[in-house]
């Protein structure tokens, strides 16, 4: 048994212990970053179909469509102005 | 071979241990290398453990009886199929089952989330891996599942005969897939705690495995009433037994917590809420867990008393005072982001929705506790039954299918009146046309809240079907598309919102199966002799004559003899036959003697339903074999040393004997209405669940397209 735990032991140490040999690899900050700008992007995007389809089915009435549809894309367009700065990108003129 | 899996968790324990520490010292320190490395050391636990649980499952399948839980929970004449499910059908299997699922599910979110959250991850690591160790722990120190024998026994125990159900094989699996699951979305709740990101972060990343966490959940609670009413032969499929209970707790608030979400994902509201019901659900996991090890509650379920009860609350002591001191101190940082705009909106009935869902769990918890409670007050241990916890939830469970069909109409922010008034028309009519047919046509009037419970289920169903069709419509006016290429398009584009509609149609169908087959059920118990006629829910059923079947098994469970008898019904022209029977196990007792213990051992009701959309006719045989007693005691005495070939002889000839002339028999026969609907609306509930869960195939394109853009950015920038 107590070989078995060594031999195991050594095989976790050999994958485990090597990040703190080589680094961490390819993590970059700004793909972490973009990964959470991507997922909030999306939830944006959903929200935004969310209330135009409750303004298609006459839940929402029109004013309060604008008022929100309005909000939404102005929270998604930050979204994406931090996600072109990321990628080094800037809005046409 | 059991070596190889002790070496296996207690490398896992170190792992686990290295796995916390690293992240919580790559956390503080800012240094990303020893938060990878801590991310591997859970890949490689899960490795361990899958390891680990392949030794086991082999040591099981080729019957190897050194192993004490092979030897205790197996034997050579168990099928196959339920050699496998042994595992987790004793405490130190079922803990082992516990530490994989939790590594597996922790591994899978780490790799997803390997490029995102990296304040909150690695603090969700250490939370994990704290947690895997102290399944690790508990497994070493005290219910080793690799423990060997000095002697190995030429034959095993057997599995419990109670357990050999197809739904048992994946109650266990499912219910503690559902347990493990929620530790997921905890984990990175302690994370956002900590490094007070409380924003949506950590919920986006970890929703989706709260959802298959309630998901399995929710399905291991209806294989455990399926189970319960096909096999434990009273006719039921719930008790408010403690740990049907246990099961139920975290499940009401587990829903109460993935509706609030949504709240906080749109409205940067309920933060508090979020995290007090995601800690609450995962100690009401960790408290199910414990109360089937601690055997401090009197369960059908219960391993009796056990050697980790102590650790298992000294565990859910401190996650309760760890994470509520944590809260507490965090709260400047759970303000709400937005005000209530409206009452009459979806945000204000999800926070009416968790209150309902919160009170019924603090009702069951109530119940559930109430011997211990009374005894530590009173010194006298009393507890309360299936009248009170009827009583006090069945109001609420009103409340709550009102509230699934109100939610869905409603508008994020608010709703105008007119599109009120539109939206309630149609479901309010049909609900009236529903009451009145309910009452002119059937008998439905006879329980109140039965048929107030039928009401709202049309309610519901028209509310869901309303917004499939206007959503089509209005999706139509954008696309153009013909009807169906609409509603699929709908339905994929929104899969979420429609998911989670079809799980409350779900729910209100499962319902009315719950409400039909409690208010209206007829049962009978009675003492039959072969001839004998007698009438249940509108049958005559006639007791045709006695069995005994030796081997060949059909359900198999491998038992070797069962007695049961022949029914036959009528109901006008229809007509059908009904085999009920009881199994009997032998058992390892020598003093019962070579040939008793085929029929003193443990018997199982092997029940046969008569299975219908409009009801169920449900039959149980009770076969009253105490007249063999004289001839089982001289087959012992004449045959003790004889073949077993001639003890076969033997043991068919005193079955026989039983069949040929039987003495009356106890029947129950019960006829419970609607029954079906309750697995109808839980497969409802299951696939709206799916289609909920299911990515978007836009969005994994989208993100798998913008990785790849960055991956070039960078690579010509470093060119």
């Amino acid at each position: 048994m107590v070989l078995a735990a060594v031999v195991l032991a050594c095989l976790v140490a050999l994958v485990v212990l090597r990040p703190l040999v080589e680094g961490p690899g390819r993590e970059v900050e700004e793909d972490a970053r973009r990964a959470e700008l991507e997922a909030a992007k999306e939830a944006k995007y959903r929200e935004i179909r969310d209330a135009e389809l409750d303004r298609g089915m006459g839940k929402l009435s029109a004013e309060d469509h604008r008022t929100t549809d309005r909000e939404l894309r102005e929270e998604a367009i930050e979204i994406l102005r931090e996600l072109d700065a990321l990628e080094g990108r800037s809005p046409r003129a | 071979m059991a070596f190889a899996g002790t070496a296996c968790l207690l490398v896992g324990l170190i792992t686990a241990l290295y796995a916390a520490v690293a992240s919580i010292a790559g956390a503080r320190t800012g240094r990303r290398e020893l938060v990878v490395s801590g991310r591997r050391a859970m890949y490689c636990l899960a490795a361990l453990l899958i390891a680990a649980t392949a030794v086991l499952q082999s040591a099981f399948l080729r019957s190897d009886f050194s192993f004490k839980l092979v030897a205790e929970g197996s034997s050579t004449d168990t099928p196959t199929f339920y050699k496998v499910t042994a595992m987790w059908a004793t405490q130190d299997g079922s803990l082992l089952l516990w530490a994989l699922l939790l590594a597996v599910f922790s591994s899978a979110v780490l790799f997803l989330t390997r490029r995102s959250l990296r304040d909150i991850a690695p603090w969700a690591t250490a939370v994990l891996g704290t947690l895997a160790a102290f399944f690790l722990m508990l497994m070493l120190g005290w219910e080793n599942p690799f423990t060997t024998l000095a002697v190995a026994p030429q034959e095993g125990a057997g599995l419990n005969p109670l357990l050999r159900h197809p739904a048992m094989m994946i109650h266990p699996p499912m219910l503690y897939t559902g347990y493990v699951g929620f530790s997921i979305p905890f984990a990175f709740a302690i994370g956002a705690l900590i490094t007070r990101h409380t924003g949506a972060d950590w919920i986006r990343a970890t929703r989706r495995f709260a959802l298959i966490a309630w998901t399995f959940l929710g399905a291991g609670i209806m294989l455990g009433a399926l189970w319960s009413y096909t096999e434990l032969g009273w006719g039921g499929y719930w008790a408010w037994d403690p740990v049907e209970n246990a099961s139920l707790m975290p499940w009401l608030t587990g829903t109460a917590f993935l509706h609030s979400i949504m709240v906080q994902e749109k409205r940067g509201m309920l933060k508090v809420w979020n995290v007090s019901l995601i800690i609450a659900t995962f100690v009401l996991a960790l408290l199910g867990t414990f109360l089937v090890r601690s055997g401090i509650l009197e369960s059908i379920h219960a391993f009796g008393a056990s050697t980790i009860g102590v650790q298992f609350l000294t565990c859910i002591i401190v996650v309760i005072v760890g994470s509520t001191a944590l809260v507490i101190s965090r709260l400047p940082h759970l303000r709400s982001e937005s005000r209530l705009d409206s009452l009459l909106s979806r945000e204000a009935f999800f926070l009416l929705n968790n209150l309902v869902l919160v009170l019924l769990c603090v009702f069951v918890f109530w119940g559930t506790f109430f011997p211990l409670i009374s005894e530590a007050l009173t010194g006298t241990e009393a507890s309360v039954g299936p009248p009170w916890f009827n009583a006090v939830t069945t109001p609420l469970a009103l409340v709550l299918v009102l509230l699934t069909g109100i939610g869905p109409v409603l508008a994020w922010r608010r709703i105008t009146p007119s599109g009120l008034r539109r939206v309630f028309v149609a479901p309010a009519g049909v609900t009236i046309v529903a009451l009145v047919v309910l009452v002119a046509l059937t008998n439905a009037e006879d329980s109140v809240l039965a048929l107030a419970m039928f009401c709202l289920t049309a309610f519901v169903l028209t509310v869901v079907g309303q917004e499939m069709l206007r959503g089509t419509a209005a999706r139509r006016v954008i696309t153009g598309d013909s009807w169906p290429k609409a509603a699929a398009g709908l339905l994929a584009r929104n899969r979420r919102r429609y998911g989670g509609f079809i799980a409350h149609a779900g729910i209100a169908v499962l319902f009315l199966g719950v409400a039909g087959s409690s208010a209206f059920l007829q049962q009978r118990d009675l003492r039959l002799s072969p001839g004998d006629t007698f009438r249940a829910g509108g049958y005559e059923l006639t007791y045709e004559r006695a069995t005994a079947r030796l081997g060949g098994d059909g359900a198999g469970t491998g038992a070797p003899i069962a007695f049961g008898a022949v029914l036959t019904a009528r109901k006008g022209s229809e007509s059908f036959t009904l085999h009920p029977s009881r199994n009997f196990y032998p058992t390892r007792d020598p003093s019962k003697g070579s040939i008793g213990r085929y029929f003193e051992g443990e018997a199982t009701s092997e029940v046969d339903v008569r299975w219908g959309l409009h009801r169920d006719l449900w039959t149980a045989v009770r076969p009253d074999i105490s007249q063999l007693e004289g001839p089982i005691q001289e087959a012992n005495r004449k045959f003790a040393d004889s073949s077993g070939d001639v003890q076969a002889v033997v043991i068919a000839a005193i079955a026989e004997r039983y069949r040929t002339n039987p003495p009356p028999a106890a029947f129950r026969s019960i006829v419970s209405p609607l029954v079906a609907w309750i697995w109808i609306g839980g497969g409802i509930i299951l696939l709206g669940a799916l289609i909920a869960a299911w990515p978007t195939p836009e969005a994994r394109v989208r993100r798998v397209r913008s990785l790849y853009r960055a991956r070039v950015g960078r690579e010509l920038s470093g060119a």
